[in-house]
């Protein structure tokens, strides 16, 4: 469930473009008008926003923004205001051109997603970048890494409930295989977790944990922890079980010394009106503290402000 | 006589010929009926179809098989012609995973269609069959062009007009390393013919094979070595229309297998609505004969006139 709070009744698209502009007005920047409107909208709500706003005052109100603020709050406030679709295609964008590709958004991206929302994001990354994204995603990778994220992004799976039983213990067998010998590079490894439905990988998952008694990440995670095997991890987890995913994500960002600002944001916005709920109650039963106060602890000012109104303050 | 006789033999000839003469094979119904004779002496004349056992003349089990075939090739035509493309091609992939129709059959779909088109052909695949084709051919092909397979199959390529031309010309360099260092056997497993061939838009494939041209002073094809599945990769995306005419060449040839005759129906019901013209023309030009004559020459029956209709004659 989404964590965001909308007013009720909410003000009208031109009550909130005059409200920015005026926050955007005279020296400096009124961020906590800001955050008062850009944080407790939903899509729709933002989208009509931005058009009415773009229609008064003849500007284009995202250029406005990245003008008026700065930092890690600009680029939360950036990255929340696109509807998840396009947002997912600018964030893969991003981790892309990144100096080294970014590779968990990639496969959250490619692993979270229905078979169906995966092609939308994919879709609006054409229009957007003029590029196919498994095209771009191939050429910035290389060796172990783009067979592996150019094969979960590139895929169209199954979306259906039909699993094969006997498949599954096949399969569980040659997973065991490949593990056991240390090869996670293996083609057979990449093929069972690119093209098989998520049905079938739950099967074969659950084979794997009967037969061996221990879960496939937790086998994965005794073995060196390279960066492939924790990409291998990362996408069993997020086709598995996405709210523990998200959970420990934001737990390591939050609790490590240093922070990770990309990461918190990432999670944070992409999650915040979808299930940052169970994401956050599960947070807390981890952490022994809630999310609000671990986000407090570790980010300041306006950043921080935007954030704890993302979560539900 | 002699004359119905040998045209009635004609028209159940399954040899080297395209179908049946249904109307032949009526008048004769309508010609002999209550002349039991008449067959009997039919069928003691016709030794390839019939052999003496004891007091009754027996049809050959092979040439049965055949003849059966040779019927069917209307009312395949003809449930072809009804379907949906999206089924037509799903039915097609799906029989190459079981070993009756050559891989080529896959990158012929693969390459030829629209983005879009494969997108319904997968679409419809997973209705059909409850897989993805992607773990279809992954699982079923393991020769060593199955990563070109799967690749080819999951692209989502980017079909606007952007090409950028410096990266079109270095692909083109890196498409040439790669031939030089590696043996064709390497070829077709190299990660970047691989992710070249895969995930580039198709224009700007174009670009890249003509740079190759004008850096080598050949065509890419001539030095793919004997690299079948590189070589119809190259030229369905680069000269479909070339493909399809070689294509339906290959079927007319003298002693053609079963797959080579049955891409006759294929090519011509999958091109009629699309590009049949140009592939008349580019036959014409190639063969030095009307893709008409050639049909009206070699095949028979209904399954001649709806070959015809479909070429636009």
């Amino acid at each position: 469930m989404a964590t965001i709070s909308v007013p009720n009744p909410v003000p009208s698209a031109i009550e909130d473009a005059e409200k920015l502009r005026k926050a955007f007005q005279g020296w400096g920047t009124d961020e906590k008008a800001m955050i008062a409107v850009l944080a407790h909208r939903d899509v729709a709500q933002r989208k009509q926003i931005k058009i009415v706003y773009e229609e008064q005052y003849k500007e284009k109100l995202l250029k406005r923004i990245e003008s008026e603020i700065s930092g890690h709050f600009e680029r939360a406030v950036y990255r929340w205001f696109f509807d998840p679709v396009e947002r997912q295609a600018i964030m893969a964008n991003i981790a892309i051109k990144n100096k080294v590709v970014d590779f968990p958004v990639i496969i959250e991206i490619a692993c979270v997603n229905s078979s169906n929302e995966l092609l939308a994001v994919k879709q609006v990354y054409q229009s957007l970048y003029k590029h196919s994204m498994e095209e771009d995603v191939a050429s910035h990778t290389t060796g172990d890494f783009r067979k592996l994220l150019f094969a979960l992004i590139g895929t169209y799976r199954y979306d259906g409930d039909e699993i094969n039983t006997e498949l599954a213990k096949t399969e569980a067998k040659i997973l065991n295989d490949a593990i056991t010998k240390g090869e996670f590079n293996n083609d057979e490894i990449i093929r069972i977790l690119s093209t098989r439905s998520k049905a079938q990988l739950l099967a074969t998952f659950n084979c794997y944990k009967d037969a061996h008694n221990l879960s496939i990440t937790k086998a994965l995670s005794s073995k060196t922890p390279n960066d492939f095997v924790i990409a291998l991890r990362a996408a069993i987890r997020c086709m598995t079980t996405p709210t523990k995913y998200f959970e420990k994500v934001l737990r390591d960002t939050l609790q490590k010394s240093g922070i990770d600002e990309d990461t918190l944001t990432r999670v944070i916005v992409m999650h915040a009106e979808k299930d940052l709920k169970e994401i956050k109650e599960l947070f807390q039963t981890r952490a022994n503290m809630t999310l609000e106060q671990a986000v407090a602890k570790k980010t300041s000012g306006d950043y921080k402000n935007f954030l704890l109104a993302l979560i539900g303050n | 006589m002699a004359d119905e006789t040998l045209s009635l033999k004609k028209a159940f000839s399954g040899h080297g010929g395209f179908g049946v003469d249904e109307t032949t094979m009526a008048a004769m119904v309508a010609k002999w009926r209550k002349q039991p004779d008449q067959k009997s002496r039919f069928r003691n004349d016709f030794s390839g179809f019939f052999t003496n056992i004891g007091s009754i003349e027996k049809c050959e089990d092979d040439y049965l098989l055949r003849l059966k075939t040779e019927f069917s090739r209307f009312k395949n035509i003809m449930v072809l012609w009804l379907m949906h493309p999206w089924e037509r091609d799903a039915r097609w992939m799906h029989h190459v995973m079981h070993k009756s129709y050559p891989f080529t059959v896959i990158v012929e779909i693969a390459c030829t269609r629209t983005s879009e088109e494969l997108l319904g052909a997968k679409r419809a695949y997973q209705a059909l069959f409850n897989h993805s084709v992607e773990e279809d051919v992954a699982y079923h092909i393991k020769e060593s062009y199955s990563k070109l397979l799967v690749g080819l199959v999951s692209s989502f390529r980017y079909e606007g007009p952007q090409v950028d031309n410096e990266m079109a010309k270095w692909e083109a360099k890196a498409l040439g390393n790669a031939i030089k260092s590696g043996g064709s056997g390497k070829l077709i497993q190299n990660e970047e013919v691989i992710r070249i061939l895969t995930t580039r838009s198709k224009r700007h494939l174009k670009a890249t094979f003509k740079h190759y041209k004008e850096l080598h002073g050949k065509p890419i094809e001539e030095d793919l070595g004997a690299n079948l599945c590189l070589q119809e990769t190259v030229k369905c995306i680069d000269k479909p229309a070339k493909y399809f005419s070689e294509a339906i060449n290959t079927a007319f040839k003298e002693g053609a297998d079963k797959p080579s005759k049955l891409s006759l129906t294929r090519v011509i019901i999958s091109r009629a609505d699309v590009d049949m013209e140009e592939i008349k023309e580019t036959y014409h030009k190639q063969f030095g004969v009307k893709l008409e004559d050639m049909i009206t020459k070699n095949t028979h029956g209904h399954y001649k006139d709806t070959l015809l209709t479909l070429i636009g004659k």
